[in-house]
């Protein structure tokens, strides 16, 4: 039974480099059913994720029990997804396709913490599909609309805080405003991914557009 | 009409609530400016306008600016363009981003579009079901999907009457998430005028019938923006997954169990883009015109606009 979801969590559409640096999460009320959100360093919250690439290499790393780990590759770096008993299709995916392959997954970011101090963000997937390259282009290219769109959203922002002089115009924006809080990294960086996942998507399509006109 | 005094025109209603002036005091400045000075048109427009602002005491935005001009929704097919609405509130959505004040869909005779109301705006609050004139709103595109945008200088205005709305479809373009229970191969109850589906072999209403086998999806497009909830009936379904009822009803036949048919189709689907056009009812968009987006896609615009960021 899906339990009736008042308002279904969106799948926010991220890239590796951005979704890994993920690190801090979070919850909006005290409720101990509320959803549990990763906060993006450009500033959003995320309780669910759609995301595409490359599965490179999967693996059985469970004791008793199956519990399988994909690799999932996009321009800017790699998904470390986890599914076992309980995401028994999921995990049925990682066993049975032979890598690499395209593949899309919906799914849940989850931070554990290692034995050194470092937090971990991974994807427990509620569904994994082998799909095509053109599938996988366009969430290339829909990632990195979303992730502008946050960048612009976040730098609006920030070019508010330096010139509060114009105050009363100032647009608020709570989850930019924690991610400066919480992580050091700049938005900058990610807006540089955001490049070089879009070069890399020309860089593939040239080579076909000079068949194309042969 | 003279070009000239077409702009006068323009110009002269733009004031006519707020100065007394004739449309020949205004073709007059026009024309010294653009006969004896040899000033382009729409400087010479700029610079008229601009006086009898300071005239009236108004700023720019007081006014509907002259280069907006009145259009249905079905014409809008170009990103930057200036354009007056007459339409009616279908649905606010949530506004997922604390810059954008309102968000949701607007309608007339024509059809229904996206609007986008910015926070920084400071506009008045549109309610849902409300029928005003926007006067000065731009349109934009997305991957070939337009929108208008409410900016600073739109002047909203709440009118007293009801507005047929066209056509109340909504379009819902993204990724294939989930796909709910309640799809696949399901049982209808066979009663007459009623249409539930069966659970485990009782209808809600009428008890333990036979029921009639029926195929639907209940699925979950999301564009990362908004999740929006897509039902496919008999047709769409089979359209979609090339899948027929009764083919459906032999795999299911084949394998004793229903549920292969629901698993077979959520392969299919879940994961794949498509674009879904079609009435809505309540939270859901009933799936009429359904195409796979597998074609190549272009990134080089949003490549030039990283790079400029």
């Amino acid at each position: 039974m899906s339990q009736a979801e008042l308002t279904r969590e969106v799948a926010r559409r991220v890239f590796a480099s951005e979704f890994n640096d993920s690190t801090y999460t979070f919850k909006e009320s005290d409720d101990e059913r509320a959803p549990n959100y990763a906060l993006l360093p450009t500033g959003d919250r995320a309780n669910r994720v759609f995301v595409t690439g490359t599965l490179t290499e999967t693996e059985d790393v469970g004791d008793e029990s199956e519990y399988w780990r994909g690799r999932v590759v996009d321009p800017t770096g790699t998904f470390f997804v986890y599914a076992g008993q309980y995401q028994p299709e999921a995990a049925a995916v990682l066993r049975d396709t032979e890598p690499p392959a395209y593949v899309s997954i919906v799914g849940k970011p989850r931070t554990y913490e290692t034995d050194d101090g470092t937090v971990n963000v991974s994807l427990r997937p509620e569904s994994i599909a082998v799909v095509d390259d053109a599938t996988r282009d366009r969430w290339v290219v829909e990632t990195a609309e979303r992730t502008l769109d946050r960048i612009e959203a976040f730098e609006a922002w920030e070019a508010e805080q330096e010139a509060p002089e114009s105050g009363s115009t100032a647009p608020t924006n709570e989850y930019a405003e924690m991610a400066r809080e919480r992580y050091d990294s700049p938005v900058v960086n990610y807006r540089n991914d955001v490049i070089q996942a879009l070069e890399q998507l020309e860089d593939v399509e040239e080579p076909d557009d000079a068949e194309a006109t042969v | 009409m003279s070009d000239v005094r077409q702009h006068a025109d323009d110009i002269h209603e733009q004031f006519s609530d707020h100065l007394d002036v004739d449309v020949e005091d205004v073709e007059e400045r026009l024309t010294t400016l653009v006969d004896e000075y040899k000033v382009p048109m729409d400087e010479a427009r700029r610079s008229v306008t601009n006086h009898y602002l300071e005239e009236a005491g108004l700023d720019r935005e007081d006014i509907s600016s002259g280069d907006s001009e009145a259009a249905n929704v079905e014409d809008v097919d170009e990103p930057e363009e200036w354009i007056d609405l007459t339409a009616k509130v279908i649905e606010l959505w949530d506004p997922r981003s604390d810059s954008v004040a309102q968000v949701g869909l607007l309608g007339d005779p024509t059809g229904t579009i996206k609007f986008t109301k910015w926070a920084k705006s400071d506009l008045p609050a549109l309610e849902e079901g409300g029928v005003y004139e926007l006067r000065n709103v731009v349109t934009d595109e997305y991957q070939g999907r337009y929108s208008v945008k409410l900016n600073s200088t739109t002047v909203i205005e709440e009118l007293d009457e009801d507005l047929e709305v066209g056509n109340d479809t909504s379009e819902v373009e993204g990724a294939l998430v989930d796909m709910q229970s309640g799809s696949g191969l399901i049982k209808r109850c066979p009663e007459e005028g009623c249409t539930r589906v069966l659970q485990n072999g009782r209808c809600n209403e009428h008890g333990e019938g036979e029921g009639e086998f029926d195929l639907r999806i209940k699925a979950v497009v999301d564009d990362g923006i908004d999740a929006h909830e897509v039902i496919f009936d008999k047709d769409a379904t089979e359209n979609l997954t090339g899948l027929s009822l009764e083919e459906a009803k032999e795999m299911a036949m084949d394998a004793l169990d229903t549920t292969i048919v629901a698993d077979e189709i959520r392969e299919d689907i879940v994961g794949t883009y498509y674009r879904i056009e079609g009435p809505t009812f309540g939270r859901y968009v009933l799936a009429d015109d359904v195409e796979e987006l597998d074609g190549p896609i272009d990134g080089e615009e949003l490549l030039i606009k990283a790079r400029s960021m």
